[in-house]
């Protein structure tokens, strides 16, 4: 690994830029974020990603301003911002609606905030122009925003949230209103402009992937509460409760019993069949229920009983062909599904498996996660 | 539609014969000759110059015009503050009373507003002339106003405001730079609306006006009680035409911004990357 | 506190100027009318204390009520009102629903069009609108004159001055109020339903009122209230078109207030008003609010 990588929540000595300390939030008798405590530090790209209704946005607008926190703190840059309007924050918001001034031009929406600090003229024509260049814009200055198009407008609001270089920048979900394509080239910009302005982004998203692509750090949430902070392949070769592992990418999950317990760990999981072994990352004991998840790609499926820690056989059911992958579901025996995924390196009439074949599959003691829930 | 059948086209042109024949007659009797209003004795536009020289109605035309602009500038005022409180505000103490204030004007019989209204101003002893008459127009049209405002306030996009907030306004300039530019098109319709009740208005304004100010439907009142008159055919048909001019270009513009604002998306969307 | 400024600004003013007068009206009409300045007793004296107070109100009581009940020229008047606003109702809706109907399915073209004339006599005043009847209906009016012209009458009809003109000018002049609300739901409708209704038996003419009546209900009954509940208090149109016989509520209300200067008789009969009015007022609200809950 390279020694300059970023990773300053691995450093005790970092200094968070914002600290959630024992944040609960309650709208009535609902509680939209239950006793939440988080560091995000100084140039991440934090995002926070979960369910509609899992209090990110409620979060991201605490951030900003537009709403206060029920019980406990939250700290930027050290200080409490609790009584601090939204207009005195040096934090600003990508709406997810845009919200540009619709009787604005370009120009004037990117100039706003700037003019409201009562920067001298030349000042804010500069740092416009600046914003303009940053999001490739020059050329659509005058025109208001219902005479640029989607993805246009997207960049106007980065560039108009940007123009105050705030210390932090909030975006919610800010690429959902993008149709899928011009959705992923935008996400590397978005990376790239952050790279280049060195800001800290929060983006709150509801889609996986673009989490996964764009974030530093992604925080999985459930009900007012963070289920697991890690970086994006943490989450994904390690998630640590089956809700993340369900919710991140696809994953087969089979219950089952500790039998032995040590170094290696087995679990019993169905009549007649070899029990799973796997390597802890946690302690278990003996006789506890554990989950055992693993990714489909992990999953090797053969004609032969392969040699791998794990095998078991069955007879496949369906297959879903991808393009460049197939996914094969696969019965076993007690009736459990497994998915198993293999690239397509060669043409569609030479694959080797179709529907009713009796298949092994097989995976290494170490391709799955144990879960304790 | 595709159905629009032989009785369709005929409940429509009588439909619009019967809504617009009476106004038609009124004008073209407005260039009678004849004294006789219904004797039709050759094309004249003496009518118009008596009433240019009649000082009673260039007189109450002035009070009706000074009346109407002051009591539709108040109620635009009162009218979209009471529609912010509406939309905005929640709940508060009384909020029930006061949506039913805002709403209870525009179903009175205007017979009971002028009533209530003239028997408020005996009762603190206010003189009544131009000043009482602003102030019940005042009261009735902002309600009005306030419908208008509040139907616009209801499909705002509130983070337009949160991100005004968000990029350094005070509450008041978020107001002042986004939200009132971007409704301003159902502020200014509500003026229109509040300026012509007032215009119209015979009722209250005669319950509330005294003997010092008589308006211009008073005027027209007490003469057309006596009977048809030339010289009413003439106002009526000046009247009729500027609010048809005033009511046909306001939706020609309309109409013309729809179709930009068309073209320009339109326009956008093919500029995509 | 710039909330509360916002709310007590509008919020004063409405009670100052709206609820005030209605107790003022309220007040008056259980005091008695007097040959004084103001006409009625008692006035409240408020420096007498509290004796004044409980005097004030042990001398106001029911009788201009019970005045309205014996002279029998009231109740005739409340319930030739009531039948005056409920015949132009529904002479509006007849008149209007095939306005409306036919301007549902004119050509997309034409329809702002079509909506932009039936509105144009809105923003017209008033009080020109009715006059505008006036010389029509007269005896030597232009209809007369035209039905005499083409030898289908022999005398004069006479109609101003009469409940026949009465009516014509209500119909006219509330007739945008009713094709409005009717003309929004039946614009809404969807071509399809009908030609469901038609696939799966209907003939035309009982698509239209199996289908389109039912799912225009809403409008109509928007658009009937929008009619019948100004026109029970409609002064404009009964003092200038209708005759001495025609007896409508507002008239009288104007009279006693105007000529006869009772003030006391007058609030009482604007209590009594009000109180018919809030039921159709209620029931008009209860049909907005299915409708808007309905839609969303």
């Amino acid at each position: 690994m390279a020694i300059d990588e970023f990773a300053p929540w691995e450093d005790p000595e970092a200094k968070p830029i914002i600290q959630f300390k024992n944040v609960t939030k309650r709208f009535g008798d609902f509680v939209a974020i239950d006793d939440l405590t988080v560091d995000i530090y100084e140039k991440e790209f934090f995002a926070l990603l979960g369910p509609s209704g899992c209090g990110k946005t409620t979060m991201m607008r605490m951030l900003a301003g537009f709403e206060t926190p029920t019980e406990g703190t939250i700290l930027l840059s050290g200080k409490d911002i609790a009584p601090v309007p939204p207009n005195k924050r040096a934090v600003n918001m990508m709406f997810q609606s845009y919200a540009l001034f619709p009787h604005l031009s370009i120009w004037d929406n990117i100039a706003f905030g700037l003019r409201r600090d009562n920067l001298p003229k030349n000042d804010v024509k500069d740092r416009v122009e600046e914003m303009l260049r940053l999001t490739r814009m020059e050329k659509f200055a005058r025109r208001k925003p219902h005479q640029v198009s989607g993805g246009q407008r997207q960049r106007v609001a980065l560039a108009r949230s940007l123009a105050k270089a705030p210390k932090l920048l909030l975006l919610d979900e800010p690429l959902g209103a993008l149709d899928k394509k011009l959705r992923q080239d935008t996400q590397f910009e978005l990376m790239d402009i952050q790279e280049k302005t060195g800001t800290t982004f929060v983006i709150v998203t509801h889609d996986q992937e673009e989490a996964m692509t764009v974030a530093s750090r992604i925080a999985v949430m459930d009900n007012g509460k963070i289920i697991q902070v890690s970086t994006p392949d943490a989450i994904y070769e390690t998630p640590n409760s089956t809700y993340v592992a369900d919710f991140i990418g696809e994953v087969n999950i089979i219950e089952g019993k500790a039998t032995s317990v040590g170094e290696k760990l087995s679990m019993a999981w169905a009549e007649g069949q070899p029990e799973i072994v796997g390597t802890p990352t946690t302690e278990f004991e003996k006789g506890q229920s554990v989950h055992f998840a693993i990714r489909p790609e992990k999953v090797s499926i053969s004609a032969e009983k392969p040699e791998t820690a794990n095998a078991v056989q069955g007879k496949i059911l369906d297959i879903a062909y991808l393009g460049n992958i197939s996914t094969y579901h696969v019965e076993l025996p007690g009736g459990q599904i497994i998915k198993a995924q293999a690239a397509n390196n060669r043409r569609l009439s030479r694959r080797s498996f179709t529907w009713e074949d009796n298949v092994w599959l097989g995976w290494t003691d170490t391709a799955g996660v144990l879960l304790g829930r | 539609m595709r159905r629009f059948s032989w009785f369709n086209a005929t409940s429509l042109t009588l439909g619009f014969a019967f809504l617009y024949l009476p106004m038609v007659i009124l004008v073209i009797y407005s260039f009678n000759k004849s004294k006789l209003v219904t004797v039709w004795a050759g094309f004249s536009t003496k009518w118009y110059g008596e009433l240019l020289n009649n000082d009673a109605f260039l007189d109450a035309a002035w009070v009706t015009i000074k009346v109407a602009v002051l009591s539709s500038t108040f109620a635009t005022v009162l009218g979209t503050m009471a529609a912010l409180v509406l939309i905005r505000s929640g709940r508060f103490f009384g909020r029930t009373l006061f949506s039913g204030m805002i709403y209870a004007p525009l179903v009175m019989p205007e017979v009971i507003t002028g009533l209530s209204l003239l028997l408020l101003f005996i009762g603190i002893g206010l003189d009544r002339g131009v000043i009482t008459i602003v102030l019940a127009h005042t009261t009735f049209a902002m309600c009005y106003v306030s419908v208008v405002v509040s139907s616009r306030l209801v499909s705002f996009d509130q983070s337009l405001e949160e991100a005004a907030l968000d990029l350094g306004c005070s509450p008041f300039q978020a107001f002042r730079l986004v939200t009132l530019p971007i409704i301003a098109p159902a502020v200014i319709s509500g003026w229109l609306l509040a300026f012509t009740l007032s215009l119209d208005d015979l009722v209250i304004a005669s319950f509330t006006a005294g003997p010092s100010a008589t308006t211009l439907p008073m005027k027209i009142w007490s003469s057309v009680r006596l009977g048809v008159s030339p010289e009413i055919n003439a106002l009526s048909t000046l009247m009729i035409g500027i609010v048809a001019i005033g009511v046909i270009s306001a939706s020609l513009i309309s109409k013309r911004s729809a179709i930009q604002q068309q073209r320009d998306e339109r326009a956008a969307e093919r500029s995509d990357d | 506190m710039r909330r509360f400024a916002l709310i007590a600004v509008p919020y004063l003013w409405l009670l100052a100027l709206f609820l005030v007068p209605f107790v003022i009206v309220l007040k008056i009409s259980l005091s008695d009318s007097a040959l004084a300045i103001p006409p009625y007793l008692p006035t409240l004296d408020l420096k007498a204390g509290w004796s004044g107070i409980t005097e004030f109100f042990s001398q106001l009581d029911f009788e201009n009520f019970v005045w309205l009940t014996e002279d029998d020229l009231y109740w005739k008047a409340y319930l030739s009102s009531l039948k005056i606003a409920l015949v132009s109702t529904v002479l509006t809706l007849a008149v209007g629903f095939p306005i409306a109907y036919g301007m549902a399915r004119a050509p997309q073209h034409w329809r702002a069009t079509l909506l932009l004339l039936v509105i144009l006599p809105f923003w017209t005043s008033f009080l020109i609108r009715v006059y505008s009847w006036m010389g029509i209906l007269s005896q030597e009016g232009y209809l007369n004159q035209f039905l005499m012209g083409i030898g289908l009458i022999n005398e004069p009809l006479i109609i101003l001055n009469t409940n026949v003109a009465v009516y014509i000018g209500i119909v006219y002049t509330y007739l945008p109020f009713m094709i409005l609300p009717i003309y929004s739901a039946l614009e809404k409708l969807d071509e399809s339903l009908l030609e469901a209704a038609e696939d799966l038996g209907c003939s035309r003419m009982s698509a239209f009122w199996l289908v389109t009546v039912p799912l225009s209900k809403q409008g109509i009954i928007a658009g009937s209230f929008l009619v019948f509940i100004p026109t029970l208090g409609e002064f404009v149109i009964p003092s200038l078109l209708g005759g001495s016989k025609t007896l409508m509520i507002g008239k009288i209300l104007w009279e006693e207030f105007f000529s006869n200067r009772d003030w006391p008789v007058a609030s009482a009969v604007a209590v009594i008003l009000l109180l018919i009015l809030v039921i159709p007022i209620i029931l008009f609200q209860r049909n907005e609010q299915k409708q808007r809950e309905a839609e969303g």
